[in-house]
């Protein structure tokens, strides 16, 4: 229940708090709505040196349209995701994996930039990431780079940050015209977490067929994928209800899917398969509207 | 280190650790004992305070990081001439508790809630609670005192 | 009487502080100079303890002490046994332990800090260096010869064996048309999970030589002996405090390692001192509940009557023994043929140590592992014989209003079956639902309608049947100004008895509620009591206040009578007066108060004053029963199951707050649905525990329950005067077998059995993956 002492840090500017990530290096911990570090240190799982708080870093708190893109600070939390007109109206995979996420008092204070660079394996962000090919800002003393987010899920709880490097800002593309998007999960029963989640993007063409369809999915493996198989039956064909499901059924397929007390590794594989069919129908079904 | 925080209107600036968590500034040295304690992984809701006019888990946060807040604990819900706030009510009005521990964080919760949509159904009432554990009443008189609340204040949240 | 109070919905006393906040929890309360524990507890489920370094953790900041279980020995009691059981095996159960660590949790050392920061740091400076040995966690293999042994000294994992048997087996066996089936069911363990975790605050005043326990229990009265015991303290010397206790469900019917060393570090100190246990600390080492493996043996005749019950109960005790361990699976035996007329029934039970915590009492203990056995017992019938289940249970229903003894003993005090399941069939629509039920079938839906008709074993108990006891103590005290004082030696922590006990007294003395206050829980100030559990408190504990009541009605009959000049038998209360039936003659209450306190013409051989106590001695359990039917959707593709409707139709007895009686069930059904799918509480095979934080463990959230439909029936009990049975583990006890055979049924047309709890989406998946059965 009691965390271990630490060292306080709560820079004001994200030009401060680069410069004490680089110097503190891998003795700092980065808390933004501290969702996801708090209860790690109150089982003292962590055990940070310092820890550099984000919170006053209100220039990370945004967010808004740029050219055909939308941009979110790594602060935004995920009732400001949840609640964003913006967000509803031109990209609403994020609105609706937002609201998916904990409970309303974990939405308030947990964030986007905050929970990507956990990578929780059972988060639901990363799934929606994947599903949007993101673009994930990270900033550090040294300067900045872009990282796709394909890219930046390295494995279990690590992502592509460097020691040093602040995830600041997260670019999406809006939804296209003859698009649709879903975010289906199987909430753990305790936790509220994913047990199997899958975030789907689909565009048709004019015809009707599977122009472009994008797959994340979170909570079956180690790390959050793109379900890569499943696209490529589907790119270009139409999407009858019999494809939708042969395709699906290849959801995890190259994953070695994780097993604990409440699933199995092959009970998480067949809810993968559910899951994206699931979430591709509806996909499809705001498409076609 | 030095806070400044506001709780219940009033101000106050202490020098804590940094490690305090906020529950127990608030409960410790604050002296509030309304807010409480029932986990320590940010399920059971226990410790609900609104932060700002949120809803939050003061178990899942530092003191340090209400530095310069408002805080409404569940002490702060009632009026000065004694009257009850209509969530208050309701919970005695609809049997909305038995032992009372889940309570407080239910109460601030249910406030949250009516803030932001003050004429719920019961099923976005129920998914509002999804933070707060009550292992006493099964929830539906929880669930019917926030409907008494939510008609006496006929959508405003004062 | 001419306020009517009982019967109503009174709205609760207890409330206006604990929606404010205001209430006093254990934790809530601020001593000066108080110290603060933390304890050092066993990684391991089972371990030498080989040393113990205490020189890093010493030089923390803020410590005033460490305490291992070689400074204890010898200085505090063992943890106490109450259950009395021939042949039991109790083995020593220090606060702290001593050498070996048999389960994960166990505490093994304790520091004395300034603040429960510091108390935490320091203990984790602790070093205890452990050489670990086998586990004993699986109960097939812990009967098995090569077992490993909790407890190398007693031979054996075996703590007990007891046998019930009753009814005539040869009849049985010499029916032809009997049949036979075989089923194993497993009641799996669970964490109670109160909201408020346990916790203790003790003071030991050198000057005066007292020690006062806070803690939040639901025995005040019975920890303040043990704990003088353990301590050697002069008992008239300890006073115990149960203040709000936030939930206990049996968790904390009992006496724990930690409220013994918080009494012993009070004394060392002469300081306050506090402990309040983590949610981590809550699931490893307060009491779990159920846990046991059933093996029946159902006999019955083709027409659908079950002549005979076999089970083999085989029941996870944990490493030691708690208060009552041993005692709860000995409840399921009594319990086991429910509400139906079996004639013959043979139970053994085996009591296992095993490297866990101890099972305990959790709400029902025993009785909804009974309840669960024969009501699935009656579902696996009927679907041998192809039976509707409301039909299987008619066959095997007493008569109404019969009395009879059943084959295991028991005899109930008011049964009518018949009617609680006629009315549930009606609230629920259940032929209705049975057509929806074909319907969706044949659209690939499933539905699920399921069952259970219980009785319960409730208002614990009589004296001879328990082990410290089974009356319960009640005082009424009237003022000098006109007030009502109660004192009720119960302990109830969320069941509202400050409510409905002065609903009982104010309408007995025709004086307004709001004129009575009712205390429980303080030991210097409530002369004796048990406590809280067992569905007694109002059964047991409001009786002996209406019978204190009743005391204090003679006394002040007759004193008004004395100075009206008429007979005390002519006396009523109501309005606030004493007067006779036609009010001809009459005086205020608050006078005849004044003739008890002023003493100035009071008749001859009456005492000045006005307390009554009464110590209610229970002739019999009460039998409360119920008929539920929940209702139930399987998705077919995951296997999930949600809930659509729960019926419940309950009899209690006698209602005194139908308000405080819905509230009680709904928790209970809560419980029991949290049994039937979500809950359990698992160790691994080399038994850590896997459940060990509310991210593992689940507990029924509001959005996961549906809307709960309750009626009652009201058919008094004879075993007391107020006619009232006790209804705070009914819903739990009907509960969990409803849900289960509901599921069942969905799944029929798969061909599905049994399925062991909780019916998580992955094993209901299982079955649906099995594809359609085959047309018999």
């Amino acid at each position: 229940m009691i965390p271990e002492p630490f060292e306080y840090h709560a820079p004001h500017s994200l030009a401060e708090a680069t410069r004490l990530a680089s110097e503190l290096g891998e003795q700092a911990k980065l808390l933004a709505g501290g969702h996801s570090l708090l209860p790690m240190m109150k089982l003292r799982l962590a055990a940070p040196r310092h820890v550099i708080d984000l919170g006053h870093l209100q220039e990370l708190r945004y967010i808004r349209e740029a050219e055909e893109k939308i941009e979110i600070g790594a602060l935004a939390t995920h009732f400001q995701i949840e609640s964003s007109a913006l967000l509803n109206e031109k990209c609403p995979l994020l609105a609706d994996t937002a609201r998916e996420i904990g409970d309303p008092q974990v939405r308030n204070r947990g964030t986007l930039g905050g929970s990507l660079a956990h990578a929780d394996p059972a988060g639901d962000w990363p799934a929606a990431m994947l599903a949007l090919d993101a673009e994930l800002q990270a900033v550090s003393a040294q300067g900045e780079r872009w990282i796709a987010a394909r890219d930046f899920f390295v494995g279990l709880m690590s992502t592509a940050l460097a020691p040093g490097e602040i995830l600041a800002t997260i670019r999406v593309p809006t939804l296209p015209a003859r698009s649709g998007d879903a975010y289906f999960k199987f909430r753990h029963p305790a936790s509220g977490f994913a047990v199997v989640g899958a975030a789907v993007r689909v565009k048709l063409s004019e015809a009707g067929h599977i122009e472009q369809v994008a797959i994340g999915v979170t909570g079956v493996g180690a790390k959050a994928y793109r379900a890569a198989d499943v696209e490529r039956e589907l790119v270009g064909k139409s999407p009858t209800a019999r494809r939708l499901v042969e395709a699906a059924a290849h959801a995890a397929d190259g994953v070695e899917p994780n097993a604990d007390l409440f699933a199995s590794a092959e009970y998480r594989h067949h809810l993968a398969a559910v899951y994206v069919r699931q979430a591709l129908e509806r996909a499809l079904e705001k498409a076609r509207a | 280190m030095n806070i400044r925080v506001r709780i219940n209107g009033a101000a106050r600036e202490d020098e804590v650790e940094p490690r305090l968590l906020l529950v127990h500034y608030l409960r410790d040295v604050a002296g509030l004992t309304g807010t409480h304690i029932g986990c320590e992984t940010s399920i059971c809701g226990a410790c609900t305070v609104l932060m700002n006019g949120e809803a939050v888990k003061s178990c899942t946060l530092l003191a340090v990081q209400a530095d310069g807040a408002e805080i409404t604990t569940i002490e702060g819900l009632t009026a000065e001439d004694g009257r009850l706030h209509p969530l208050q009510q309701g919970f005695w009005e609809e049997h909305g508790l038995q032992c009372g521990f889940c309570t407080p964080g239910m109460i601030l919760a249910a406030h949250q809630l009516l803030s932001r949509n003050p004429r719920p159904s019961r099923s976005e009432i129920r998914r509002a609670l999804e933070g707060n554990l009550c292992r006493c009443t099964g929830y539906q008189h929880i669930v019917k005192a926030i409907e008494w609340a939510a008609e006496k204040m006929g959508g405003s949240t004062s | 009487m001419s306020v009517k109070l009982l019967g109503e919905r009174i709205k609760r006393k207890e409330d206006p502080r604990l929606i404010q906040g205001r209430g006093h929890y254990v934790d809530d309360l601020p001593l000066c100079n108080m110290l603060y524990l933390a304890f050092v507890r066993s990684p391991h489920a089972h371990a030498q303890i080989k040393s113990i370094q205490l020189e890093e953790a010493r030089k923390m900041p803020g410590v005033g002490a460490i305490y291992t279980g070689k400074d204890l020995d010898g200085r505090l009691g063992l943890i106490p046994c109450a259950a009395g059981i021939e042949g039991l095996k109790i083995p020593d159960h220090p606060c702290l332990a001593l050498g070996r660590v048999r389960y994960v949790g166990e505490p093994v050392a304790v520091v004395v800090a300034n603040n429960r920061y510091q108390a935490a740091d320091a203990a984790a400076k602790v070093e205890v260096d452990y050489n670990a040995l086998p586990a004993v966690v699986d109960m097939d293999r812990a009967v098995a010869p090569s077992s490993p042994l909790v407890h190398e000294s007693l031979g054996d994992n075996m703590a007990f064996v007891a046998k019930l048997e009753g009814g005539d087996w040869k009849a049985v066996e010499a029916d032809a048309s009997v049949k036979v089936l075989k089923q194993r069911l497993v009641n799996q363990r669970l964490a109670p999970l109160s909201m408020e975790t346990r916790g203790v605050v003790a003071s030991y005043s050198p000057g005066e030589d007292t020690l006062t326990v806070w803690s939040s229990t639901q025995i005040p009265h019975l920890l303040k002996t043990q704990l003088a015991v353990m301590t050697g303290t002069d008992e008239a010397r300890v006073r115990v405090i149960a203040p709000e206790v936030g939930g206990a469900f049996g968790s904390k019917l009992n006496v724990y390692a930690e409220e013994g060393v918080a009494c012993f570090v009070s004394r060392q100190f002469g300081q306050p001192v506090k402990w309040i246990e983590s949610r981590r600390e809550n699931l490893m080492a307060t009491i779990h509940g159920r846990d046991q493996i059933d093996d029946l043996e159902i006999y019955y005749r083709p027409d659908g009557k079950v002549v005979g019950l076999k089970c083999r109960i085989l029941a996870d005790l944990g490493a030691y023994h708690q208060l009552l361990t041993p005692a709860i699976p000995t409840l399921t035996a009594l319990m086991i043929l429910g509400s139906y007329n079996i004639p013959a029934v043979f139970v053994e039970t085996k009591g296992l140590f095993t490297n866990k915590m101890a099972t305990d009492a959790y709400r029902g203990a025993g009785r909804p592992e009974a309840t669960y056995i024969i009501e699935r017992v009656m579902d696996l019938v009927a679907l041998e014989l192809k039976l509707d289940p409301v039909e299987i249970r008619l066959k095997n229903f007493p008569p109404p209003g019969k009395d009879i003894v059943l084959a295991t003993g028991v005899s109930y005090d008011t049964d009518n079956y018949q009617k609680t399941l006629k009315k549930v069939l009606t609230l629920s629509s259940y032929k209705k639902l049975r057509r929806e039920q074909a319907r969706l079938r044949k659209k690939g839906k499933y539905l699920g309608i399921g069952l259970s008709t219980y009785v319960e074993i409730c208002a614990m108990g009589p004296s001879s049947r328990m082990p410290a006891g089974g009356w319960e103590s009640g005082t009424v005290r009237v003022e000098p100004t006109g007030k009502v004082t109660v004192l009720s030696g119960t302990s109830p922590h969320g069941q509202g008895e400050e409510t409905s006990f002065a609903q009982i007294v104010a309408e007995e003395l025709g004086v307004p509620y709001d004129d009575v206050t009712v205390y429980h829980g303080d030991t210097n100030q409530v002369p004796m009591g048990i406590g809280t559990f067992g569905s007694r408190t109002t059964a047991v504990g409001g009786t002996a206040i209406y019978l204190a009541t009743q005391r204090i009605k003679r006394k002040m009959a007759r004193l008004a009578a004395h100075k009206l000049g008429v007979k005390p038998g002519e006396m009523v209360f109501r309005d606030g007066k004493v007067e006779r039936e036609d009010g001809s003659k009459s005086m205020k209450f608050a006078e005849v108060v004044g003739e008890a306190y002023f003493a100035k013409q009071l008749p001859s051989g009456v005492e000045p004053g006005l307390v009554e106590n009464f110590v209610f001695e229970p002739p019999n359990y009460t039998y409360p029963f119920g008929a539920h039917v929940a209702v139930v959707e399987v998705d077919g593709e995951t296997g999930e199951v949600s809930l659509r409707n729960y019926y419940a139709v309950d009899d209690c007895g006698r209602i005194l707050n139908p308000m405080l009686v819905d509230g009680q069930i709904h928790g209970g059904l809560a419980q029991g649905i949290g049994q039937a799918l979500w809950e359990e509480h698992v160790y691994d095979e080399n038994g850590q525990l896997l459940t060990g934080t509310l991210m593992d463990c689940a507990v029924p959230k509001a959005h996961q329950l549906c809307w709960f439909e309750t009626a009652n029936t009201e058919t008094r009990t004879p075993v007391n005067p107020l006619g009232v049975k006790g209804v705070g583990e009914a819903g739990t006890i009907g509960s969990t077998p409803a849900i289960v055979n509901a599921v069942i049924d969905a799944l029929q047309p798969f061909g599905a059995r049994h399925l062991d709890m909780p019916l998580k989406p992955e094993k209901v998946w299982r079955i649906l993956k099995q594809g359609p059965a085959q047309a018999a």
